[in-house]
């Protein structure tokens, strides 16, 4: 961990040494670790210390970025260089318009001593834990546990400085029965709130009940999502539709579609990178400071995520979501919370006639993006539900299924959230489970 | 470098690890993004760092640190230690990485124009005159072309006596046009989708790509694609292009034969193999004329290189011969595990990932057809080419594949063009309705840029050589 001293210091240098009419310096200084098991043994153990400088040098209307992990002078020097040649060796961006002004970061906190401090022993402990507990059920645990310490520092040459560090600590597993598995997750930034216990117990119930799966013909389904297949969807819509350039570019679904009712009105997405309970961010990756988001209120289609650049070309207000430079995908929303309705997990199943109950999807991808049609798999934990009961586990199944068209047909919504977070910090959603009427499986596996 | 090498094995045999090794890896790329005639992005990078990996009481560990000096050595030394250690308090059993395996080497790329040499203007100019082309298509609403080059440096050196220097060079390139209508977005990308097409090769593989002279074309094609009709549903003959069934391959066979996701060791993340060991040397993959060869040592291949990263030499391996599984993708302690050397397919991300198994060039061997006289023996059935949307099982099994263009085959000719196309199937049962593989003519090596696996995720760079093949009786059209 640099902190912000030295982080300034480095920061300082790259604006004195630069002579482009503004200048943009983004740091990341990470020291990650993390812990992989399988066959119930840890197999890969890795940490890793990295700092990584990039630099955005702007002259007129061209701009240039170069980036380098090495923080030597002569280094920097070089990718300030770099970064200007580059600038002025290309034709001007007329939509460009200025890198951020100032602006106040607002006050939140995601740091945790107890993250930054984790041992590589205390996560063999809590590895040698879920091992045991599934060896002592006939079965075989994998997965991963990290822990992590982020810096990210953004300065530019109008005066802004933000400095935010980080942590996080995620623990996921995969339960393996000989024709069965379940899965358990957990994120925090503050690793004392990972329930490992209950990640590991519940993968192993799964997994015990997942045995003896029977195949079920495809068709259209009842389905009870839980928070992990909530999250599926949460993101998938996030990266083909929920951010400026999609729309700018006419491939959203939101396109011309503000202030429509596109999905049920129980669903309510907003994307808030300052609350405490997700994984917080309070600026994005140009300096500015996040603004809570409302993307569908009660169903209906608000608001997108801009960037100082798609918002510049909109005459619109930067809502602080911008990718580190150089970035094509336009801004995302990083920091999504869908609202909680009343039901326990126990009254949705008990409320199906005949539906399956679904723990996660894998590998989901677009196959008509304007309609938010996506295809993938059932993964870890699926079964069939019949006159308000689990009755059997199931065979994994395949989907195409328009995500819009099936939150159209939400019948309950969870009590309760569950943050869900990948391999990065402040990167994270928060969501409940959901019982969706009309779910079209197109297929399924052995 | 060399002294950092020796520092950080001395420090390891001292401290009690049986076995370690040290990569330093130092990259510089460029990359170049165009969008509707303006230069969206363009950036130059420079990546170095170290990674050391051990066993210390027959557990593994792994430290990195992007600082190459020799204080950092002994802090990661010290670290790596401590982690192999905690690595040991959850074990079954000891490493094993069979027997040493020692070389002294270097090994470079073979370039004719070093990509880092040509003028930026000129690389801009290929790519703005590209966009120009795509954007007179009338209804092209976001034209998109890119061009990216990465020249790494890696040395390798082992505790078991190897010391390796390798530098390669990659080059690539790629269209792509968006037309807009109402409800409706299509794409068509050249030569490859998803960005870019690319090969261990300098600046002449950007040259033979013609990009200007194709970009015309699929302007026009992604507006001809919006009123096109919808691919039918329905089960029928399909022959797939060759950047498509790269993905096939890639996807179904390619990650299925990865012996470290067979022996269950990517299980949390990536998944299983439905390739089991008791299946090698007998199970029927596919048809009998269904040849795949994972082959590190094919000039300009993305997935060609010297060594792998536990210095084991490139190798040309058999995968499937004459339609049944002979071979996996290995490393030195899955080899071991089936009594087997490794076949050299440990590749890591980066000087701050571990080596894992990764894919070569994963090629299906050319078969013997002409591709117009497989479509002219094709009475009825559909042409599909360029991957547009990919998902298949965690086991490699169920798998449904869009793609950006299709055309009905109709009495041996290609007729009406298709959108949104996509097929289904089960991996063995599909190969196994293989029954034509053009030949060398057509076949080419296209290279991936974006394989993810692993956790921490890694992205790999690999290749898979193909021509034109046919299928029978696949399911076709599942959009909804």
């Amino acid at each position: 961990m640099l902190g912000e001293e030295k982080i300034r210091q480095i920061t300082a240098k790259v604006l004195g040494l630069s002579q482009a009419d503004q200048t943009e310096v983004l740091i990341f200084s990470d020291d990650r670790q993390l812990t992989r098991f399988a066959n119930s043994y840890i197999h890969q153990n890795v940490a890793e210390s990295n700092v990584r400088v990039r630099v955005r040098a702007v002259i007129g209307k061209r701009v240039g970025v170069a980036s380098t992990n090495n923080t030597s002078g002569e280094s920097l020097q070089k990718a300030v260089e770099t970064a200007s040649e580059v600038a002025r060796l290309q034709p001007e961006n007329p939509d460009f318009i200025s890198l951020p002004e100032p602006a106040p970061t607002p006050e939140v906190r995601a740091f945790s001593e107890a993250t930054a401090g984790f041992t590589p022993e205390s996560r063999a402990r809590v590895v040698g834990d879920i091992c045991r507990r599934a060896v002592e059920s006939g079965l075989v645990a994998s997965g991963a546990f990290s822990t992590s310490v982020r810096e990210i520092a953004v300065t530019n040459s109008l005066d802004v400085f933000a400095y935010f560090p980080t942590t996080l600590g995620n623990l996921n597993t995969v339960i393996m029965g000989d024709d069965s598995s379940g899965y358990g997750a957990s994120t925090a930034w503050d690793v004392e709130q990972i329930d490992a216990e209950a990640v590991g117990a519940g993968a192993v119930d799964k997994a015990l009940r997942g045995r003896n799966p029977r195949q079920i013909a495809p068709g259209r389904y009842t389905v009870i999502l839980g928070e992990h297949a909530t999250n599926d969807i949460v993101q998938v819509l996030s990266y083909i539709g929920l951010g400026a350039l999609a729309v700018q570019e006419g491939r959203s679904f939101m396109c011309n579609r503000f202030g429509q009712q596109i999905v049920d009105s129980a669903i309510s997405l907003w994307d808030d990178g300052l609350d405490p309970t997700g994984l917080p961010l309070p600026f994005d990756f140009e300096g500015v400071p996040k603004r809570r988001v409302s993307l569908i209120e009660n169903g209906i289609a608000m608001n997108v995520v801009y960037d100082s650049y798609t918002a510049g070309r909109e005459g619109k207000t930067c809502t602080g979501h911008g990718q580190p430079a150089p970035n094509t995908r336009g801004p995302l929303p990083t920091n999504m919370f869908m609202a909680h309705g009343q039901a326990t997990l126990e009254e949705m199943i008990a409320s199906t006639e005949r539906g399956i109950l679904v723990t996660r999807f894998w590998y989901t991808r677009p196959v008509h993006p304007k309609l938010a049609i996506i295809t993938g798999m059932t993964r870890d934990g699926t079964f069939l539900i019949e006159k308000g009961e689990v009755s059997y586990p199931v065979k994994n199944l395949r989907f195409t299924q328009s995500y819009l068209d099936t939150l159209s047909s939400v019948e309950m919504v969870g009590g309760t959230t569950r943050l869900i977070g990948g391999e990065a910090a402040s990167n994270g959603n928060r969501v409940p489970a959901l019982k969706l009427a009309e779910f079209e499986f197109t297929g399924v596996t052995e | 470098m060399r002294e950092l090498t020796y520092r950080a094995l001395n420090l390891a045999e001292a401290q009690g690890a049986s076995y370690a090794d040290i990569r330093i890896v130092q990259q510089e790329s460029q990359s170049i993004s165009v969008k509707n005639g303006v230069v969206e992005a363009l950036s130059r990078s420079e990546d170095q760092g170290f990674g050391v990996r051990v066993v210390v009481d027959g557990a593994w560990g792994f430290a990195s640190s992007s600082y190459l000096e020799p204080s950092e050595v002994d802090r990661v030394l010290a670290l790596v230690i401590q982690i192999a250690k905690a690595s040991a308090l959850v074990k079954t059993q000891d490493a094993d990485l069979g027997p040493p395996v020692v070389h002294t080497a270097t090994y470079l790329t073979p370039v004719k124009v070093n990509p880092f040499e040509v003028s930026l203007e000129k690389q801009i100019e290929l790519l703005l005159a590209a966009d120009e082309a795509m954007r007179r298509a009338q209804g092209v609403r976001v034209a998109r072309s890119n061009m990216a080059f990465l020249r790494e440096h890696r040395t390798f050196a082992s505790s078991e006596g190897s010391f390796i220097e390798q530098e390669t060079i990659e080059s690539g390139a790629g269209l792509e046009a968006t037309a807009v209508g109402k409800d409706d977005v299509q794409t068509r990308s050249y030569p490859n989708s998803f960005g870019r097409h690319q090969g261990t090769a300098g600046y002449e593989l950007i040259e033979a790509m013609d990009l200007a002279g194709n970009a015309g074309r699929i302007g026009e094609e992604a507006v001809a694609l919006l009123t096109a009709p919808q691919c039918p549903s329905r089960t029928t003959t399909i022959i797939l292009g060759p950047t498509q069934l790269a993905l096939q391959v890639h996807e179904s066979c390619g990650h299925a034969v990865e012996l470290d996701r067979v022996f269950g060791t990517e299980a949390s993340y990536a998944g299983t193999s439905f390739l089991t060991t008791e299946k090698l040397g007998n199970f029927r993959y596919g048809s009998a004329i269904v040849n795949i060869t994972a082959d590190a040592t094919i000039p300009g291949g993305l997935g060609t290189f010297g060594y792998d990263d536990e210095g084991v030499p490139a190798q040309r391996t058999p995968i499937v011969r004459d339609g049944i599984l002979v071979g996996y993708l290995t490393s030195r302690e899955t080899a071991a595990m089936l009594g087997q050397q490794s076949n050299g397919a440990m590749r890591a991300d980066g000087w701050n990932r571990i080596p894992i198994i990764r894919m070569t060039n994963v090629n299906l061997e050319p078969g013997k057809w002409d591709f117009n006289d497989l479509i002219a023996d094709t009475d009825d059935g559909i042409y599909m080419e360029m991957n547009k949307s990919w998902s298949i099982d965690d086991k490699r099994l169920n798998f449904q594949f869009g793609t950006e263009i299709a055309y009905q085959i109709r009495k041996g000719k290609l007729g009406q063009m298709y959108k949104n196309a996509t097929y289904t199937g089960i991996t063995p049962q599909f190969w196994a309705s293989c029954d034509a593989i053009c030949n060398e003519k057509h076949w080419n090596v296209w290279g991936t840029p974006n394989c993810g696996k692993g956790q921490p995720t890694q992205i790999a760079r690999v290749g898979h050589g193909t021509a034109p093949a046919r299928f029978r009786n696949v399911r076709v059209g599942v959009t909804r």
